[in-house]
């Protein structure tokens, strides 16, 4: 757990005093990943440095773990803490294998046992290890260079990480794949890290709480739904961008948004399919085959107009999603298709219910008409 | 920075090919005026005067590595910054006083011999070296350092295992500069005492003497190629491979 207290850090310069960071306050839980956000200038890169301590603070108090680190060795608490910074750092003289064992090495660790986790992290970033531990950084890609820098934070186990703007200097499809890569490391590891972002996108993908700060103020720290749905002020509105709400669509998988709804088989007759749409007050069905997997749709025209059985009077599904996968996935695919539902299905692809976009929007919406009465219910008091 | 780097690759080359041609249109004007014979008449003079020679470049010449690096380093140390650019002029201003001058200032404080000698050669020599040394480490990323603090190195092992490494070609670059000045100023030595093979040169110019003066001056010519050849091997080989652009 890291816990800031009133942390505050004022550089006196030529014109006078700047305010980097102004009495922050907060606590990122145990394995939990926190996003400092924010323009340009409004200090995160301060605040992060002032936790092992490159920067030294004005006032406040830094707690890892419940330890002051004002009362630890400055030497120990850096060897404890994994610091990834923008520009990588990679030490050009040496091996990607010797600059992953650089604080193993400083700790005194067996050579052999920090040489196999080098081996086993580099794996885990699907980098070979026969191909790349003994290159040096100059012979790797941008991002095979970063990647080797979140290895080389993690060799020596830290419970806390550092990391500023770690995939910024990425190009975005890379930067992708990295940023999951690193959530499947996290999923294993559960580090408690702090991850300076200034991009809103990152932060709500990789965040599980997310700090706002404009000139050195915290202005808000909560999840990123939250601070998408209910920004606490216009800046941050502004900052996360009028198309907030869609970038929820991120955070909510189709689990979530999707309902129950009865399928039939292809023995079934017209008549029972629009039984069950009648009990649903839906215009459609879905179909599933012997495995239970969705084959088609029967709409509620045909079913009313026809008789016989469904196999002679289904449409074929143009595409289904699986239940986790993201509603912004769902959405574009009902916007390619033309549709205004989708079936799910689980990760094998047997039918388990139907989102639909009347199902998202009021999703979506339940949040601000809470938030809504709320504020009326403030408002009245 | 970078231009003065390759052009300063590229430069030994020509200058061993320029030597190389030099030393074998020699050889042939040589043969056929029958110098060769005058020439071997001084061979016990050679070899000892080469000895002499070599020790001079040797111990001016690693004094002066020693030193340059060691003061380099020192100046590169944040403490020394409000320095450091100060001692820098004063010794860029000592590489324009011409080799010769600093050799008969150094026997006027010394007098004559191998010590005035060695001292002038150590002089005119510590210059290149420092300022490399200096610059080399300046040049070093300051995201490289800033790494290394934060994974909690210390600042000796930093210097250790960071920063030299990473400036390690722009100071030998500089070393590589240094010992061709030194080489190329050791001929002078002979002449405030310091012995060497400029006792052969000097004297069969005084004398009107071709053989003995070629005696001395094609050992020279090849002792400077032998040096330029070791300390470029030096560069090839001695530095890391991530940080080689030779390699
Ligand atoms: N060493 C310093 N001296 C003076 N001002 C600084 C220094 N470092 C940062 N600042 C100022 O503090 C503010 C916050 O900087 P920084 O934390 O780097 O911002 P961010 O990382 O959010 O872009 C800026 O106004 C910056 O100019
Ligand atoms: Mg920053």
């Amino acid at each position: 757990m890291i816990t800031l207290d009133k942390l505050t850090k004022v550089f006196e310069t030529a014109n006078g005093p700047v305010t980097a960071a102004d009495h922050v306050s907060m606590e990122v839980p145990e394995g939990e990943i926190c996003i400092l956000l924010g323009p340009s200038g409004c200090g995160k890169t301060t605040a992060l440095k002032m936790i092992n301590r490159l920067i030294p603070k004005t006032s406040g108090k830094i707690f890892i773990n419940g330890r002051d680190t004002d009362e630890q060795n400055v030497t120990e608490l850096r060897r404890g803490i994994g610091y990834v910074i923008q520009q990588i750092g990679l030490f050009p003289n040496m091996t990607i294998v010797d600059n992953i064992c650089v604080v193993p090495d400083m700790l005194g660790w067996d050579r052999a046992k920090s040489r196999k986790r080098a081996m086993e992290l580099l794996e885990m970033v699907n980098l070979d290890p026969a191909v790349f531990a003994n290159r040096f950084p100059k012979e790797l890609s941008g991002g095979q260079q970063q990647r080797v820098g979140v290895v080389r934070a993690l060799a020596a186990d830290p419970p806390v990480m550092l990391m500023d703007e770690p995939f910024g200097a990425i190009d975005p499809i890379n930067r992708e794949v990295i940023q999951d890569e690193f959530l499947k490391l996290q999923k294993e590891f559960r580090k408690t890290i702090m991850f300076v972002s200034h991009d809103i996108d990152e932060a709500v993908k990789m965040g599980d709480k997310v700090a706002i700060f404009r000139a050195g103020k915290l202005e808000q720290f909560d999840s990123p739904d939250n601070v998408l749905a209910h920004p606490a002020n216009p800046f941050i509105a502004d900052f996360v961008g009028s198309d907030r709400t869609l970038k929820r669509l991120r955070l909510v998988t189709v689990g979530q948004a999707m309902f129950d709804a009865p399928a039939v088989t292809e023995d079934d007759t017209l008549d029972r399919a629009a039984g069950v749409m009648r009990d649903l007050d839906h215009d459609f069905v879905v179909v599933t085959d012997r495995h239970g997997r969705p084959d088609g749709y029967v709409r509620q025209a045909v079913a009313e107009a026809k008789h016989g059985t469904i196999a002679e009077h289904h449409a074929r599904l143009p595409v289904t999603v699986e239940a986790g996968q993201d509603l912004r996935t769902a959405v574009s695919q009902m916007f390619t298709h033309d549709v205004t539902w989708l079936a799910v299905t689980d990760s094998q692809g047997r039918y388990q219910g139907v989102v639909t976009q009347q199902g998202i929007t009021h999703l979506l919406g339940k949040t601000y008409g809470a938030a809504a009465t709320a504020g009326t219910a403030a408002a009245a008091e | 920075m970078t231009t003065a780097v390759i052009a300063f690759r590229r430069a030994p080359g020509l200058r061993h090919l320029l030597t190389l041609l030099l030393v074998f249109a020699l050889g042939m004007g040589v043969q056929a005026s029958g110098l060769v014979t005058d020439i071997m008449d001084y061979w016990g003079d050679i070899v000892f005067l080469s000895q002499q020679h070599m020790v001079l470049v040797l111990v001016s010449g690693g004094l002066a590595i020693v030193t340059g690096v060691s003061l380099g380093i020192l100046l590169s140390r944040p403490a020394m910054r409000r320095w450091a650019e100060a001692v820098m002029q004063v010794l860029n201003i000592g590489t324009t006083i011409p080799t010769l001058a600093v050799l008969a200032l150094s026997m006027t404080l010394l007098g004559l011999g191998f010590t005035p000698a060695v001292f002038g050669l150590w002089l005119a020599t510590l210059l290149p070296i420092t300022r490399n040394t200096y610059q080399g480490l300046l040049a070093v990323p300051p995201a490289l350092k800033e790494a290394a603090t934060g994974m909690g190195m210390g600042s000796g092992r930093m210097l250790l295992k960071v920063e030299l490494p990473n400036a390690l070609f722009v100071i030998f670059a500089g070393i590589r500069t240094a010992l061709a000045v030194n080489v190329g100023t050791v001929p002078l030595a002979f002449l405030i005492g310091g012995g060497g093979l400029g006792e052969l040169i000097f004297t069969g110019i005084d004398l009107a003497e071709p053989g003995m003066m070629l005696a001395g001056a094609i050992p020279t010519a090849l002792l400077a190629i032998l040096v330029d050849f070791l300390v470029g091997q030096g560069q090839m080989w001695l530095i890391p491979r991530g940080v080689n652009p030779l390699r």
